[in-house]
């Protein structure tokens, strides 16, 4: 039909062309034709628009119901939203205008009708009403996938699997939340018992241990009385003498599992724990060090030609017997002069040469008299200088273990960020409970900020200047602190009426 | 008195010692199926094999001039043949063969795209079967019906991909009375004769066997598939393709973040499979694919969305108790049955899955492996026997009518 109502139409296009250029003839016969040109092209459209509504041709439907003589199934049209099926008839061999053809198909509908359910042929889409998921069955599904995976565990996992004690040096500061939560997500997926040993220069503080508290985990939490230091070299020697107070705990509490340093800045993998349940004294996995380039402006032309730098990884190095031949350490000589000092330097921030967080320790090595305690492993409570790495409690360094396929897969990743003169906090960030105690700066570092800040901001972190820094460690220190409790107002006024002094 | 007492003793420890025996690997399970526990059966012995010697033109010439045919899915009929040559099953004397097989590569016919045309495999298999039958007493004397071919083609010994077309035809007119050994399989339909032997499609043994990933990796996908959902070359509308349960898989799961559906051609497709623990194995043009063996293989639980069809072994696996079967007009409700099974059902299809005799019936190792899909066909063949009394005929008696069919079928080839 709509074939012929084209040709049509094209006739009389043609016919009216052709007549146009004769206007002497019939002008009633041309207004005739032209009605009847004019009428097909009409029910062209019409019959466009309702294929259009219903989504498919349905000529072939007006073919069919046209042209079959006897249908044993009725065709209904296949609506895309429609929730019933209809069992449809070979349509296509329906689609041959030939009348004698249909008649000689019929049979073969019969045939596959009375011999199988399963009718070949076009059949409706089935969509339900509300095709989105149920929360119920996403839970129960959930609840389906965590019991594989402990089947799963059951049969292939790390054989009676030990407890795994986590160290974490801490104190507040304000990306504490940002770097504790992402530590404590990490420790919370572990799929094995867990005492988390949370060490926080400055004293237990509430922000640190309402943090803490959200985890559910079993914690330990201890204040070490020395405040955090200003320069990265202090604030490392600091965390590495609380590290060692952490384990004197595990000495006295005889907790047994594996000891392993989660830094709350790290990034930990959860293949980290896997494989850690493997160590049998001492061991070392790699660790990616994720340095934090600043003057990424300069590196960027000087290393477009190069390749892309490559990660520095420290840890055990391993012959080809994989055996442990020595390690990899960071390689400070690149950023000789171009290092961060001090804590919000606008400078690459470098690790130690062997970081603590690559060493994981069997507990049983800390305990005082122990059955089968190996003997290379230094006394702790002989220990009174800084230990450096891990590496200063043993006395042979050789029999180290190396893990994770002999150092060669990176299982955690070390960075240190903490926020700067020039960080802005992000929108929406709300300090609650609002601060006791604000008052407006005087020069704030923010070139777009409006000159008048609401009492809700934090107006100290304009006052950090190297030089006031210098003079004031440790105020500088405490004005991190984003949330004031009442007993440290009255140390705070005093802070700030000195800086106003100065300035 | 106390010899009794003694007596109980040592029978208790006998019994708490066969029970811990017994919990020894709680891996895996037992399989067995309608036919018993015929997994593992070996077929040497039970059944004698005759390989008919034919013209290089049925099977190395078609090999040489297209080497693709190794590699694609209905290469089963190409291995069959090499494993034949050299099995113990195989006989050189035809007088006490049970069964013969004539190797013929009927599938081999490739277009530039990789995909068999099956119009010249009638007229081919006439031809091998003249030729068998006028070269040999054997096919005479039954007229096929100790006789075996391998038809792995979309709907087996139809021979043709439209499902209409297939029908239309019917199965091969002399190939009325022999045992078919196919890949298709749907109950009560015409191109499924009784007493075939339903082998699954043929996937490349190395292929999967390298891509491996450690078993602790834990299974964190719940529902994977990735295939076409909508046929736009040849069912723009859709409903035709896979009588519209692929779109309706599409059209009510694409939002669900539990079902990893879509149509990408991932490199890490086996891996991933190893993640998840259902598998979708919708019908296709054909109800079969083989999406089922690498669903077993990997472990993961095939979900069977086809109705009526006919799984490969039905009779030695009981694909019942492994597989979980959805009618397509359940389709929508797709997500509240994968979530009502019960925890301890999924475990126990997981064990079954991890039987390495279930995984290896599904493949076809080279070279073969006691317990693998060549045997199984075997053991299917070998089940059939004794052959009944009315398989050979009586002299002078024509049951097959060898002018039947389409007309271009009958010239010669």
């Amino acid at each position: 039909m709509k074939l012929s109502a084209l040709h049509q139409s094209y006739l009389s296009r043609r016919s009216n062309s052709f007549r146009s250029s004769g206007p002497l003839d019939s002008a009633s016969d041309a207004g005739y034709k032209s009605s009847a040109a004019v009428f097909w092209l009409i029910l062209h459209g019409l019959c466009c628009l309702i294929s259009l509504v219903l989504g498919f041709r349905f000529s072939r439907l007006v073919f069919f119901l046209l042209f079959s003589t006897s249908s044993s199934n009725l065709y209904t049209p296949p609506l895309r939203s429609a929730a019933e099926l209809a069992k449809t008839l070979d349509v296509h061999s329906v689609q041959s205008t030939n009348p004698v053809a249909n008649t000689l198909q019929l049979p073969l509908p019969n045939k596959t009708a009375t011999n199988s359910r399963v009718i070949v042929g076009r059949h409706g889409i089935r969509i339900r009403p509300w095709p989105h998921p149920d929360p119920v069955e996403v839970m129960k599904a959930h609840q389906i996938l965590e019991r594989v995976q402990k089947e799963q565990r059951l049969q292939f996992g790390v054989k009676d699997p030990r407890t795994v004690i986590a160290v974490t040096p801490t104190y507040v500061r304000t990306f504490q939340a940002l770097h504790l939560t992402g530590v404590m997500h990490s420790l919370m997926v572990v799929p094995y018992d867990l005492i988390w040993i949370v060490m926080e220069a400055g004293g237990v503080s509430q922000e640190t241990a309402s943090l803490i508290a959200k985890s559910g985990l079993k914690t330990i939490h201890v204040g070490f009385n020395q405040r955090m230091p200003n320069s990265w070299d202090e604030r490392h020697r600091l965390e590495s003498k609380m590290r060692l107070h952490a384990l004197r705990i595990v000495r006295e509490k005889k907790l047994d599992g594996i000891v392993m340093f989660a830094d709350d800045s790290n990034m930990h993998s959860l293949e980290l724990f896997d494989e850690i349940q493997n160590v049998k004294w001492f061991g070392a996995v790699s660790v990616g060090i994720l340095t934090t380039s600043t003057n990424s402006a300069e590196s960027l032309d000087r290393k477009e030609d190069e390749e892309n730098p490559r990660m520095p990884i420290q840890g055990p190095a391993c012959n080809a017997s994989n055996m442990l031949a020595g390690w990899h350490t960071f390689n400070i000589l690149p950023f000789a002069g171009k290092h961060a000092v001090n804590i919000d330097d606008r400078l690459t921030v470098l690790p130690r040469k062997l970081e603590w967080s690559g060493f994981v320790l069997n507990s049983r090595l800390l305990w005082k008299g122990g059955e089968d305690k190996p003997e290379w492993i230094k006394d702790i409570d002989m220990l009174d200088g800084d230990v450096e790495s891990p590496l200063g409690l043993v006395t042979d360094p050789s029999v180290v273990e190396p893990l994770g396929s002999c150092g060669r897969q990176v299982l955690l990743w070390w960075l240190r960020v903490e926020a700067r003169t020039d960080s802005k906090f992000p929108p929406r960030w709300v300090i609650d409970p609002p601060l006791d105690i604000t008052i407006p700066s005087k020069r704030t570092p923010w070139p777009d900020a409006p000159p008048e800040l609401p009492a809700k901001e934090k107006p100290e972190m304009g006052i950090q200047d190297p030089i006031v820094k210098h003079a004031t460690k440790t105020r500088t220190s405490r004005s991190k602190h984003r949330s004031k409790r009442k007993h440290e107002t009255r140390t705070d006024t005093q802070a700030s009426t000195r800086h106003a002094e100065q300035n | 008195m106390r010899i009794s007492f003694w007596g109980l003793l040592v029978i208790a420890f006998g019994f708490s010692w066969s029970i811990t025996a017994f919990e020894h690997n709680p891996r895996t399970e037992r399989i067995s199926g309608s036919a018993g526990d015929v997994l593992e059966d070996d077929p040497v012995g039970k059944l004698k094999v005759y390989v008919y010697e034919l013209p290089s033109k049925y099977n190395k010439k078609i090999l040489q001039k297209d080497p693709r045919c190794l590699s694609h899915m209905f290469a089963a009929e190409i291995y069959m043949h090499r494993f034949l040559l050299s099995s113990p099953v195989r006989t050189l004397n035809p007088q006490e063969a049970d069964w013969f097989y004539t190797p013929i590569y009927a599938t081999c016919d490739l277009t530039p795209t990789g995909l068999p045309l099956p119009f010249k495999s009638p007229r081919m298999l006439r031809s091998a079967i003249q030729l068998i039958s006028s070269s040999w007493p054997y096919w005479n004397r039954t007229e096929g019906a100790d006789h075996f071919f391998v038809v792995p083609h979309d709907f087996g010994a139809c021979f043709h991909y439209q499902e209409e077309k297939a029908i239309e035809r019917g199965i091969l007119p002399l190939l009325r009375r022999a045992t078919l050994v196919q890949t298709f399989g749907q109950q009560n339909h015409v191109c499924l004769k009784e007493g075939s032997i339903t082998i699954p499609p043929y996937a490349p043994p190395q292929k999967i066997q390298a891509r491996h990933i450690p078993p602790e990796t834990p299974r964190s996908i719940f529902v994977y598939f990735r295939g076409l959902f909508y046929d736009v070359n040849n069912d723009p509308e859709g409903g035709y393709y896979a009588r519209g349960a692929r779109a309706a898989v599409w059209e009510n799961f694409k939002n669900n973040p539990l079902f990893d559906i879509s149509t990408d051609h991932p490199t890490t497709y086996y891996e991933d499979m190893q993640r998840a623990i259902f598998c979708l194995c919708p019908l296709g043009w054909a109800p079969w694919s083989p999406r089922l063996v690498e669903a077993v293989v990997f472990g993961c639980i095939p979900v069977i969305i086809a109705d009526d069809i006919v799984l490969p072994f039905a009779d030695a696996i009981p694909w019942e108790e492994i597989g979980v079967f959805v009618a397509e007009e359940d389709v929508p409700k797709l997500d509240t049955i994968l979530t009502s099974i019960p925890p301890e059902v999924i475990l126990r299809k997981q064990r079954l899955l991890a039987n390495p005799y279930m995984k290896r019936a599904m493949l076809f190792p080279q070279p073969a492996l006691p317990g693998d899909a060549f045997h199984q066909i075997l053991n299917g063949l070998a089940r059939k026997l004794p052959h009944s009394k009315n398989v050979y005929l009586k002299p002078g008696e024509k049951i097959l009518n060898w002018t039947a069919g389409p007309v271009g079928d009958l010239k010669p080839w």
